[in-house]
């Protein structure tokens, strides 16, 4: 490692270091306010580095011989990686208190889990893509079980971590494959290796790599943790769970086929195609008897996933530029809806259950009209944000003459609207039932309305994330 | 910003104060909610008013084009020509009357006008846009506050319709929005007069084996009518709309008949004829025949209803047949007259809802037969519903009979038997109608429960007044409107005739 390496992967650095200084400060530290100190210092170590990746020099560059990619389209994951991790941090912790799960390693798990995606969408190289993976995952799985004395969130954190094994399985399998048949675990040798037509092995190697990454991805048919995770996991978790990490799989996945493979596009376009409308219709459908909030934003999360992947799909620099705004939009529907649903209290516990909004709409009208902004533009109705990032999504595919993809993306919205109805339903005109207390922690509060707000204004330009998405997608396809 | 953006946006600024500034539960805070609605609906009527007087008839261009760069190379562009410009005002003359006539909404009051305020900023977008994509947000957007008013102040079967509507109406539009995405890949542009001049291709397509004439016009042309038949509603997609109107509260249903419906008929004028001519053109067949079929058998099926909203609902859909007769006639009588009967329409439906909400208002039931003999204690009241009875038969000297003709003149010209057919639906709409009023204003008035109702209070009389006035004076003198829609009309039927001689000519 000389020093050029170790300026490009600064920001990496800064974090692991902050990371394990604070585990082993925060080990010995008997002080009553470590805890909260804690939580503080990791959103603004977030926050300061999503600052710092999105305002350095435009450059595209490498390290460690090309392993390791610091280019617009990591930069671009990075920053909605690092921002979406730290408000969901802030938005966690007054539901971590009530729940007595307030301690220091929640953090600092959430910071390894960042670092392990940070590593995921600068991935240039096999070997680097499934250190990230392993590392941000071994985080997650802790994270799932987080409220140890809980049968259902244990259970959630074993689910998960026996598919995940799985699925690093598959992924660990593939690529050794693809090394086999390519002779390196790079990227750009890959893509030398697969220029003239894709042999057999490399073939087997790509199926492989892609299941792996669809587990985690968690697009169908590999996406039956997810609703079981979601739901068992503690909240602020399950906010996590359906933002960043989201983020970082499809933007690993879109690096690898179209840097390693981009030139057999028509080999894996279909296997993506597939996925996509597998999850997309699978999301839609299966979400439609779901009566637990978190369950139900489970198999929205899962459809979501099947529309960004439709600019994959596509393997264009239109597609790529679609999936990153569709998952920018994504994340900031997701981080106003999960911090209404951590508001979610009556009389002092947690629910979750869609029913216990009954008349919401009486009791808190403003936060009943933010929710039904953020809902609307979950299903893509417009006029709100999440219609754009359909419609991107949309162009990409019927650019690339996928229109049977778009059309059937537009079908599984229309089923998909239902289910998002059914809550505005309970919201106002449901029946009033037993009352969920009124007080909301201010930051939760907060997000909803900010969240629901740039859903709205949104729609006037997208706050200019096209132009750097634009960026991103160009740095790819080079 | 231009008078456009200011008439469109003015509703949209009175709503948002609305959410936000104006608290209370109590009898003043209702009072200010009403006001602002009415004060705010109004004021958009004045705008409007400039943009009547501002309109050049004689010109067949787009008016008042303001045009704004927005993302992905589409654009924030405004304009109004002959025929959009009349709808327009349509929306706005109608709306102060719906917010008076709903005077009397208790349950929610703020949230209610804000609803309809957010609505009709949705609805003048949808008939000012000039960007395919800027009409799919109007257009669709339409959708959400007409949940919330059929959901929340609705009859007692409000779910179903109300949800019923909304999927409905989003799958049509998607596939729409699938079309607009080829079309614009197509074209390489979203603008609207200049897609008015691109023509797609016609080029035989096949479709598992089977050749599609038209080709790609063909399809695309499906795709549009998917969401504009829906939206109309044509026969057989009209299930809808006879729940949605018996659910929704009577200032819904006006709105939903006099304005949302005419969006299906604007959206054929605009998008379906003129950007696919020759795919019309092959279609028509099939259109006329949906047509024809749709205003004879929703005529029948209203004989027999026993709900007052619900039999005015199904004559609506027959009345929206002629309508899409006169559109794919493609002749300067069938379009002027589809436009002609759409606005009349609009007055005379939204009335006769108005007139169900004024003894529903008093009786809470739309049973027919819970009325009868109401002439002898609501006179008033029975010469308003004698008007708009007789102008929904189409009698000569009210705005029904002229749409009507005009439609038909149109259609004779193209086939004398769809003509004929048509003209069957305008016998049993007299039925239907005359049979109505007979049996709830004459006859004796034997219902106890009847015996103390009041007639018209002057703040209905002054709702009814406007749309009285409207009536009779496009009845009398139809040229307020076909003097505007003239020019334009007359170069979308020019070059609806040069697109077709075009490909008699590349067939040949």
């Amino acid at each position: 490692m000389n020093l050029i390496d170790a300026a490009i992967i600064l920001p990496e650095l800064a974090l692991s270091v902050f990371a394990m200084t604070a585990l082993v400060w925060c080990a010995y530290s008997r002080k009553p306010g470590t805890v909260q100190a804690t939580f503080w210092a990791t959103s603004i170590v977030l926050f300061a580095l999503a600052g710092w990746i999105c305002f350095s020099p435009d450059l595209n560059r490498t390290a460690f011989g090309g392993m390791f990619a610091d280019d617009a389209f990591s930069r671009f994951a990075k920053t909605v990686i690092l921002v979406s991790s730290g408000i969901v941090l802030l938005l966690g912790q007054d539901f971590l208190k009530r729940e007595q799960l307030h301690s220091f390693e929640f953090p600092l798990l959430v910071a390894f889990a960042v670092l392990g995606m940070m590593l995921m969408v600068s991935a240039r190289d096999l070997i680097v893509m499934y250190m990230g993976i392993e590392l941000q995952s071994l985080s997650l799985y802790v994270l799932a079980a987080y409220n140890r004395s809980n049968v259902r969130s244990t259970e959630a954190g074993l689910k998960y971590f026996v598919l995940g094994a799985l699925s690093s399985g598959l992924l660990l399998y593939g690529a050794s494959l693809t090394y086999g048949f390519a002779g390196t675990t790079r990227f750009d040798g890959i893509a030398d290796a697969v220029s003239g037509g894709i042999s057999h092995g490399l073939l087997y190697g790509l199926v492989f790599m892609v299941a792996g990454l669809a587990f985690k991805v968690s697009a169908a048919p590999f996406h039956m943790w997810v609703p079981d995770v979601y739901e068992g996991s503690p909240t602020p978790v399950t906010a996590l769970f359906a933002t960043a990490p989201k983020v970082a799989a499809v933007l690993l996945l879109t690096r690898l086929l179209t840097e390693a493979f981009g030139h057999v596009h028509s080999d894996w376009g279909p296997i993506i195609a597939v996925l996509s409308i597998a999850s997309m219709f699978l999301g839609a459908v299966a979400a439609i008897g779901q009566t637990d909030f978190k369950r139900l934003m489970a198999y929205s999360s899962i459809a979501h996933m099947g529309y960004a992947l439709i600019g994959v799909a596509s393997g264009t620099e239109i597609g790529v530029r679609a999936t990153l705004i569709y998952l920018a939009i994504y994340v900031a529907m997701n981080i106003g809806t999960f911090a209404f649903i951590l508001s979610m209290r009556r009389e002092g516990s947690h629910v979750s259950d869609i029913k216990s909004l009954g008349m919401y709409s009486r009791q808190a009208p403003a936060k009943a009209l933010a929710l039904l902004v953020l809902l609307f533009s979950l299903a893509g109705i417009v006029p709100m944000i999440g219609f754009l990032a359909k419609l991107y999504v949309f162009l990409a595919a019927i650019e690339t003459g996928y229109v049977w993809l778009a059309v059937s993306g537009g079908l599984a919205s229309v089923i998909g609207a239902y289910y998002y109805l059914r809550i505005v339903y309970f919201m106002y005109f449901g029946e009033e039932g037993p009352r969920l207390d009124v007080a909301v922690p201010g930051f939760c509060a907060g997000a909803l309305m900010v969240s629901a707000a740039v859903t709205i204004v949104g729609v006037i330009n997208l706050f200019g994330i096209t132009g750097f998405a634009e960026a991103a997608a160009a740095a790819l396809a080079n | 910003m231009n008078v456009l953006s200011i008439m469109m946006f003015t509703p949209l600024v009175a709503a948002v104060v609305m959410v936000l500034f104006l608290r209370g539960e109590d009898a003043a805070a209702k009072r200010n909610v009403r006001t602002l609605a009415l004060v705010a609906s109004s004021a958009t009527f004045l705008i409007s008013l400039f943009v009547y007087a501002g309109f050049d008839p004689s010109s067949s261009e787009f008016q008042f084009v303001e045009e704004r760069s927005w993302l992905l190379g589409l654009n924030y562009k405004l304009g109004v020509d002959g025929i959009s410009v009349l709808f327009v005002m349509l929306t706005t003359v109608l709306m102060p009357i719906t917010v008076l006539a709903c005077w009397n909404v208790e349950h929610r009051v703020k949230e209610f006008m804000a609803a309809f305020l957010v609505l009709e900023t949705f609805m003048i977008g949808v008939f000012c846009s000039l960007d395919l994509v800027l009409f799919y947000l109007f257009f669709e957007s339409g959708l959400i506050p007409m949940f919330l008013i059929i959901g929340v102040w609705g009859g007692k079967e409000r779910i179903y319709a109300t949800f019923k509507f909304f999927l409905y109406t989003l799958l049509g539009s998607i596939l729409m929005l699938m079309a607009m995405i080829g079309l614009w890949i197509d074209s390489g542009t979203t603008d609207i007069v200049a897609l008015l001049g691109h023509s797609v291709s016609i080029g035989p397509i096949e479709i598992f084996g089977y050749s599609v004439p038209g080709g790609l016009q063909t399809i695309m042309w499906l795709a549009f009518f998917a969401s504009f038949a829906v939206k109309l509603p044509m026969w057989p997609v009209h299930t809808w709309l006879p729940d949605a109107h018996v659910q929704a509260p009577t200032g819904g249903s006006v709105i939903l008949a006099a304005i949302l419906l005419k969006m299906g008929g604007y959206g054929f004028l605009r998008f379906s004829l003129p950007m696919f001519p020759v795919a019309s053109d092959i279609l028509a067949p099939f259109v006329m025949t949906l047509s024809v079929v749709g205003i004879i058998y929703t005529s029948l099926v209203a004989m027999m209803q026993e709900d007052m909203k619900k039999l005015i609902a199904y004559s609506s859909v027959a009345h929206m047949g002629f309508v899409t007769l006169g559109i794919f006639a493609a002749n300067r009588q069938g379009i002027d007259g589809a436009i002609f009967q759409m606005l009349s329409h609009g007055f005379i439906s939204g009335a006769l809802f108005l007139c169900v909400g004024v003894i529903y208002d008093r009786m809470h039931t739309r049973e027919i037969d819970s009325y009868g003999g109401l002439v002898v204690r609501m006179p008033v009241y029975a010469l308003v519903f004698m008007l708009f009875t007789l102008a929904n038969v189409g009698l000569p000297g009210t705005s029904g009979f002229v749409g009507e003709f005009l439609t038909l003149v149109g259609v004779f010209q193209y086939s004398s038997w769809v003509a004929f057919f048509a003209a069957t639906g305008m016998i049993l709409s007299a039925g239907y109608a005359l049979w109505l009023f007979r049996r709830v204003v004459f006859g004796d008035l034997v219902k106890a429960a009847l015996s103390s109702i009041s007639d018209m209070d002057r703040r209905e009389k002054l709702v009814f007044v406007p749309l009285v006035a409207m009536t009779l004076l496009l009845g009398v003198y139809p040229s307020v409107v076909t003097d505007i829609t003239g020019p334009s009309v007359q170069q979308l039927v020019d070059h609806v005739g040069e697109a077709l001689q075009e490909s008699q000519r590349s067939v040949q």
